[in-house]
């Protein structure tokens, strides 16, 4: 673990144009600043994207969920440019993992396209409050997102039994499916749609809003509300996240949020961590490691209220 | 090829779009990577204090056209582009396979789902 105090730059180009006020970001939070170069600068945001990638992959919390607070107390990057970075290895994450599990036949297209609709308008919604709301604002919602994230972590998931009613709007919209078992197809019924639904759109919100995939806000809806078998429902859920936060995206790019110099190292330093850990995954024993994640995770998440609360995000 | 188009088979095609999709933008943001160590490597990051980026590098067209004129930045932005047009692409194929499979409710879903990234990409916000 890298110790926030470890790197830090000093964020003040004076004299190059168009900021008014002058330098003092940096200083405000009152960390030791020390300047680095972009090259030192891309290596230890690269690194640091790997291992936040390889571990995200490997518990099944995701990379994203770390990069924010990474990037905003380790490096005194600006919340905004942050979750900009963060909202882009989110997509190349999922859409990378998605190829995987789509082809195994375990997440359900129809269900997944049709809770995009709440999840894409939730994204909208949340990406252009992003932009009202002030960075303290946002970094305390963060910090609370993620104590839920390493609280939901910290408990095995319990399979729900399979119910023998069913929602009839799922029925309308063919929802219910099989996924491959180890005894052949094992069929579901998905329950309560429409309460499922408007989670989904909390969801796309939350997404919109900080930069992450939320999925534990979307596993609260589709595999407690909907009981979605959770093999169906995390692949799923996974094939959703490129396509809700591909629509924050759009919002962020003509904010100007997304940053190539930043999102470069973030992005590619992500893809392989998840990359490497997706192929470490079978076999391993994640037990402890989520365990020791949803800790990191917890110190993150004191860390942005703390620093939202007092002002210096 | 009078294969019939099945749920397996769009899922089969969508999996490939997604992982092409994203092997290409990260060659792209990597080339572009390069770029841009060579040339700004030495300076200093300044990502402390939020500008937001300059208008070209906000829309589609002033990213292609940085990137067509050799500028490192755009061209990373340009992968990044393509990175988030992927997700997009996998909705607009949907709607051909959903309407190949004479699926009308999932059609409709389908280009629900795509007006609205298509809205958010335009530049549009609430």
């Amino acid at each position: 673990m890298r110790s926030p105090a470890a790197v830090g730059y000093d964020g003040a180009r004076v004299g190059q144009g168009s900021c008014g006020k002058g330098d003092g970001t940096w200083a405000r939070s009152g960390r030791g600043a020390r300047r680095v170069n972009n090259l030192v600068f891309t290596a230890l945001v690269g690194a640091s994207s790997l291992v936040a990638g390889f571990l995200g992959s490997l518990t099944g919390l995701g990379g994203g969920v770390v990069i924010v607070p990474l990037l905003a107390l380790a490096f005194g990057v600006d919340v905004r440019y942050a979750i900009g970075a963060s909202l882009i290895s989110v997509i190349a994450t999922s859409s990378g993992a998605a190829a995987a599990f789509v082809k195994e036949g375990f997440s359900n297209i129809r269900i997944g396209m049709f809770l995009e609709i709440a999840t894409t308008l939730g994204a909208i919604v949340g990406a252009s409050l992003a932009a009202v709301l002030s960075t303290s604002v946002i970094a305390v919602v963060f910090g609370l997102v993620l104590v839920y994230s390493a609280f939901l972590s910290s408990r095995p998931r319990d399979e729900v039994a399979p119910a023998a009613a069913q929602d009839p709007l799922a029925a309308l919209l063919r929802f219910d499916g099989a996924f491959p078992g180890p005894a052949g197809p094992r069929p579901y019924k998905v329950q309560r749609v429409p309460a499922g639904f408007g989670l989904m759109a909390v969801a796309g919100g939350l997404s919109g809003l900080l930069g992450i995939g939320s999925g534990a806000v979307k596993v609260l809806a589709m595999d407690h509300t909907m009981r979605i078998p959770f093999k169906v429902s995390t692949t799923t859920s996974n094939f959703m996240i490129g396509v809700t936060a591909a629509a924050s995206a759009g919002v962020y790019l003509s904010r100007g949020y997304i940053d190539p110099g930043l999102a470069m190292p973030v992005m590619l330093g992500v893809l392989a961590g998840s990359t490497v850990g997706a192929r470490v995954l079978v076999g391993a024993r994640t037990v402890v490691l989520r365990r020791v994640f949803a800790l990191v995770i917890l110190v993150l998440a004191v860390e942005m209220i703390y620093n939202g609360f007092s002002g210096r995000l | 090829m009078a294969r019939p188009w099945s749920d397996f088979r769009i899922e089969q095609t969508v999996g490939n779009l997604l992982r092409n999709g994203v092997i290409a933008a990260a060659a792209v943001v990597a080339a572009g990577a390069v770029v841009f160590l060579v040339r700004h490597g030495a300076e200093p990051p300044h990502y402390g204090m939020f500008r937001g980026e300059p208008s070209d590098l906000r829309h589609v067209g002033g990213i292609v056209a940085d990137a067509r004129a050799g500028s490192a930045r755009g061209l990373i932005q340009l992968g990044l582009l393509l990175l988030i047009a992927t997700p997009v692409a996998r909705v607009a194929f949907s709607v051909v396979g959903f309407a190949l499979e004479g699926d009308r409710v999932y059609v409709a879903v389908t280009l629900v789902v795509l007006a609205v990234l298509l809205f958010s990409l335009a530049g549009g916000h609430l």
